[in-house]
């Protein structure tokens, strides 16, 4: 299967790409690792005109500690999370979910911020990211500007990034001291969640996130809620499913992917993993 | 436009479309059809090669993207006629059945290897998750993986 065909410009950095996307318009599209927009182009569900390669901006590969979270770069690969001795320190959480999208060679190639920009509901970083609260950093014609993850995810695929801006940094909150668990529960080694659950709990405080639970990432705001009211784990996850839209599909019905959620949310919430 | 890459050592300047997937590029521009395709959605990884010593699909990468790039396929592995210890342990230990995933194997285990040199059984399955062998043949392909640490 080979894509339509279409323009291939390549940006050296931020300020380059967003010329680029201004000057061409809807029709131009970004391109990171490639992972979700190639496989749509090839079978033609997707068929931009011009492809802007931001993969090779190094400036926006980078992982530090910014004191009260870690700044990592849009850039930045799915295998550099993975193994940053500053995520596995401060976000360990991060590192396992990244630890789990796709397969080694996906991860060599697959970037941070080209999974939160494609803003897949089904996708485990843009839910965990939720979970912990990141903030995302957009660069546009404007300059810069601050989105919370909560406010990030309009729809199916569908972002508040406007089409000339581009997403540059994610910062995520440290969780240190927290317990945490990542749980993907599919049928295949690599494939997507039919149901993922992203959580950390720091005694009454917790972030507890759903992938492909919706047409968004979910915030399952009633576990948390439950928890600081000092609910048990177990009753706290019985309401995993309260701020979900589950679809029915050939993997799983809706009312299953609800049973799904509320023993996962347990699992991940009473893993001691910290 | 016009793409620099090296592959196996030889760097070649080509006129391609952009559209060109590199996997397409390494078996028809420049004729080496070790590398296969199999699925076709970066789910099977039989078209696994390297790009900068780490392995990727390229079957779901531009040949633009691995611009300037050191590219590496199966046939890049044996040197003088002697196999990659990689190869040779797939052969001593019968890692292969019908053979069409193993260009692919072997290529990823050579990643996996560089990342972890000593990775138990259960990290060479994990890590291999990538790569789907149709004869099921997986016992064996893991034993490669094994003593090939081993005999390193």
């Amino acid at each position: 299967m080979i894509p339509a065909p279409f323009d291939y410009k390549r940006a050296s950095s931020a300020a380059e790409a967003i010329a680029l996307v201004s000057e061409y318009g809807e029709d131009a599209k970004f391109l990171a690792g490639g992972h979700s927009l190639l496989p749509l182009m090839k079978l033609r569900l997707a068929q931009p005109a011009v492809l802007i390669d931001i993969a090779r901006i190094t400036d926006l590969s980078y992982i530090t500690d910014a004191g009260a979270y870690i700044a990592i770069g849009a850039m930045t690969r799915h295998m550099d999370v993975e193994k940053s001795p500053i995520v596995l320190q401060h976000a360990p959480l991060l590192a396992n979910a990244a630890s789990h999208v796709g397969d080694p060679q996906v991860r060599h190639r697959g970037t941070i911020g080209g999974s939160i920009a494609h803003s897949d509901s089904a996708s485990d970083l843009p839910a965990t990211a939720l979970a912990l609260g990141a903030t995302y950093i957009a660069q546009g014609p404007n300059g810069t500007r601050e989105i919370a993850s909560v406010d990030f995810h309009k729809g199916f695929l569908e972002s508040e990034l406007s089409p000339d801006e581009m997403l540059t940094e994610i910062r995520i909150p440290k969780m240190n001291g927290a317990t945490w668990g990542f749980q993907k529960f599919n049928r295949r080694a690599q494939d997507w969640a039919i149901v993922g659950v992203a959580a950390w709990k720091r005694g009454t405080e917790s972030g507890v996130a759903l992938v492909n639970m919706g047409s968004v990432p979910i915030l399952a705001t009633s576990v948390s809620q439950a928890i600081a009211s000092g609910a048990s784990i177990a009753e706290a996850a019985q309401l995993a499913a309260a701020e979900a839209e589950p679809q029915s599909d050939s993997n799983a019905s809706a009312e299953y992917r609800e049973h799904l959620a509320r023993v996962l949310v347990r699992r991940a919430l009473e893993s001691v993993q910290n | 436009m016009k793409v620099t890459i090296t592959v196996n050592g030889t760097t070649h300047e080509s006129e391609i479309e952009p559209r060109t997937l590199l996997v397409q590029y390494v078996r028809e521009t420049l004729g080496l059809t070790g590398t296969n395709i199999g699925c076709d959605t970066s789910s099977c990884g039989a078209c696994s090669l390297h790009v900068d010593g780490e392995s990727v699909k390229s079957c779901t990468m531009l040949a633009a993207q691995a611009d300037g790039c050191q590219v590496t396929t199966i046939e890049g592995l044996a040197k003088d006629g002697v196999m990659h210890p990689m190869q040779q342990a797939f052969m001593d230990n019968h890692g292969l059945q019908c053979g069409f995933c193993t260009p692919g194997m072997v290529m990823a285990s050579i990643s996996l290897l560089k990342e972890n040199p000593n990775p138990t059984e259960e990290e060479v399955r994990i890590g291999l998750e990538g790569n789907l062998c149709r004869c099921t043949g997986y016992h064996n392909i893991v034993q490669s993986v094994l003593a090939a640490a081993q005999a390193k």
